[in-house]
């Protein structure tokens, strides 16, 4: 068995709000090992975010958000770590894919510079570098002509676009782990299949580990080998793909399977 | 994450908004640039573009408008359109320097305050608001009165008392810029936070920001006025259209060129950044999301 890169360990977290603490992941542990690619489902609100963030230590603007166990990354604690090695690790060792690709990009800033900043924070290249290597991120992703659109803003981009410069932003740096937090939710059902092959093909490319999470089997399948299902806070479910899909043991995962919605069915009463 | 995507969606309206509405901005600021550029030329080569030295006096006192004093001349016969340029200079000096440090000095605490959060938050806040409580003019007495009537002294106490405000409009929009997606996303893959509060939220507050600087050098103009008016302002001889103002008033019914000069001089400089300040607003759409 390899070392794990990431090995997560009863990871509680709870937010304070007005006193009244509400912890909404419970005691979770799993491990993620190089280069592979672990899927997380479960419906809103079940904690897959939160647990997605907590590897990050992204505590949401605004709210008191209190961690407890641990998280090895490479064998240190990530929730012990000090701020700025942890804004190390962020970007150049495991970086993040957001959902809404519509506003994950600042809206006055070219893209080619909001690569360029990365490359010169994390690899301490200079502006010229910096900028030829963000046209290679771009076209790597699937950007046309990446030289002229690399000045243009973000309002100039379709959604799908937009996200292939997030995931040429979360990339840049190759990564070890690429966390993907419903990548594909907000976009166009066509544009979707776009964007997972295109993560699948950078994961291969790059060696990366990836963790995807979303509330969608159909984006499972076919992308990841192993899964886990969570429901309030806790992982009820663990498995390959193909097993758990065709003998889901817990009730949960058989009611999640079952709200897939398909065309091969007689469709019940409307 | 919803108030997030409003927000960048109505940065997207802006643009698309309707274009007579677009067309009046741009030509109100158009014509407010247009002022400006005539009250930044007189600040700038004041004296050099002055007929007349506004300091030397001459028999001809009180003479109404001829073809050699195009605005007739003052008590002790200076020549009152060159005291009105000089002047000028004097009052536009004071009120861009005053307004330039206030703005800086609201931009940082307003940021910090808003981004920061916390207990930065509470103690920038608390000071700004003892600050605000102040009466412009009693601050400005008791400074002048304590620290004398110097240029400087003036300066800083204008900046001062304007610096509340311009740091609130800071504060308000970077409570909310700071919790959009994209500041987020910069934070997960490692920028720093002084980078995101400098690069990722504060370019996106700078419109409202601007509309205030505009509104708060049209007050500051009749600040700086009034206070000269009232004596706080540079010494005599040199003129500014506040001490002008106070000189003339005696023979109002005499001449009343020296009175309206300055008061028309003041009223252009003061509608020219509110015009300007309106313009700004429609144009980078500021209240009429």
């Amino acid at each position: 068995m390899v070392e794990p890169l990431l090995s997560v360990r009863n990871l509680t977290a709870t937010f304070e709000r007005h006193g009244a603490p509400a912890r909404v992941v419970n005691g979770i542990s799993f491990d993620i090992a190089p280069g592979e690619a672990v899927g997380f489902v479960g419906e809103s609100g079940c904690g897959k975010s939160v647990t997605a963030r907590a590897i990050l230590r992204l505590a949401p603007e605004g709210s008191s958000i209190a961690w407890g166990g641990h998280i090895l990354f490479r064998g240190q604690d990530l929730l012990r770590l000090d701020d700025a090695a942890m804004t190390d690790i962020r970007g150049r060792h495991i970086a993040m894919v957001f959902q809404d690709p519509m506003s994950s990009l600042n809206p006055v800033m070219s893209v080619g510079a909001q690569i360029d900043d990365m490359l010169i924070r994390h690899a301490g290249l200079s502006r010229r570098a910096a900028r030829r290597r963000a046209i290679e991120l771009l076209d790597l992703v699937g950007i046309r002509e990446p030289a002229s659109r690399a000045d243009d803003h973000p309002h100039q981009f379709s959604g799908g676009m937009r996200q292939r410069v997030l995931i040429a932003i979360a990339v840049s740096c190759q990564p070890a782990l690429l966390i993907a937090d419903e990548p594909t939710t907000a976009l166009d059902v066509t544009v979707q299949a776009q964007i997972l092959r295109l993560l699948m093909r950078l994961r291969r490319e790059l060696g990366m580990a990836l963790m995807l999470i979303t509330h969608d089997f159909g984006v499972i399948a076919g992308m990841v080998e192993r899964v886990h299902v969570m429901q309030h806070g806790a992982i009820v479910e663990t498995g390959a793909v193909d097993p758990l899909f065709a003998a889901p043991r817990h009730a949960y995962t058989r009611a999640l399977l079952a709200a897939v919605p398909r065309l091969d069915t007689t469709a019940g009463p409307a | 994450m919803r108030g997030s995507m409003r927000g960048c969606r109505m940065t997207e309206a802006a643009s698309l908004q309707a274009p007579r509405r677009r067309t009046t901005a741009q030509v109100l600021v158009t014509i407010g640039l247009a002022m400006m550029a005539v009250l930044v030329v007189v600040a700038l080569f004041g004296p050099a573009i002055a007929p007349y030295n506004p300091t030397k006096t001459s028999p001809a006192s009180l003479d109404g408008p001829t073809m050699a004093h195009w605005l007739g001349t003052d008590s002790i016969g200076r020549d009152v359109l060159s005291r009105l340029i000089v002047g000028g200079r004097a009052t536009l000096l004071i009120t861009f320097v005053a307004v330039a440090i206030s703005l800086a000095a609201g931009l940082i605490l307003g940021l910090a305050s808003g981004y920061m959060g916390g207990a930065v938050d509470l103690a920038i806040m608390r000071v700004l608001d003892v600050v605000f409580a102040f009466p412009v003019f009693l601050l400005a007495i008791a400074v002048v009165a304590a620290l004398g009537p110097t240029l400087g002294n003036l300066i800083l106490t204008i900046a001062v008392v304007y610096t509340p405000t311009l740091a609130r409009v800071v504060r308000g929009p970077v409570l909310s810029v700071k919790r959009w997606d994209h500041v987020e996303a910069a934070r997960s893959v490692g920028i720093g936070e002084f980078t995101i509060a400098v690069r990722h939220v504060l370019p996106l507050v700078i419109s409202p920001v601007l509309v205030q600087t505009s509104l708060t050098l049209a007050n500051t103009i009749f600040t700086v006025t009034a206070l000269s008016f009232l004596g706080l302002g540079p010494p005599p001889p040199d003129p500014n259209w506040g001490s002008m103002l106070a000189e003339a008033r005696q023979f109002m019914e005499l001449a009343p060129l020296t009175v309206i000069g300055p008061s028309l001089a003041i009223v252009f400089a003061s509608l020219t950044f509110i015009v300007l300040a309106n313009g700004l607003r429609d144009l980078l759409d500021v209240t009429a999301r």
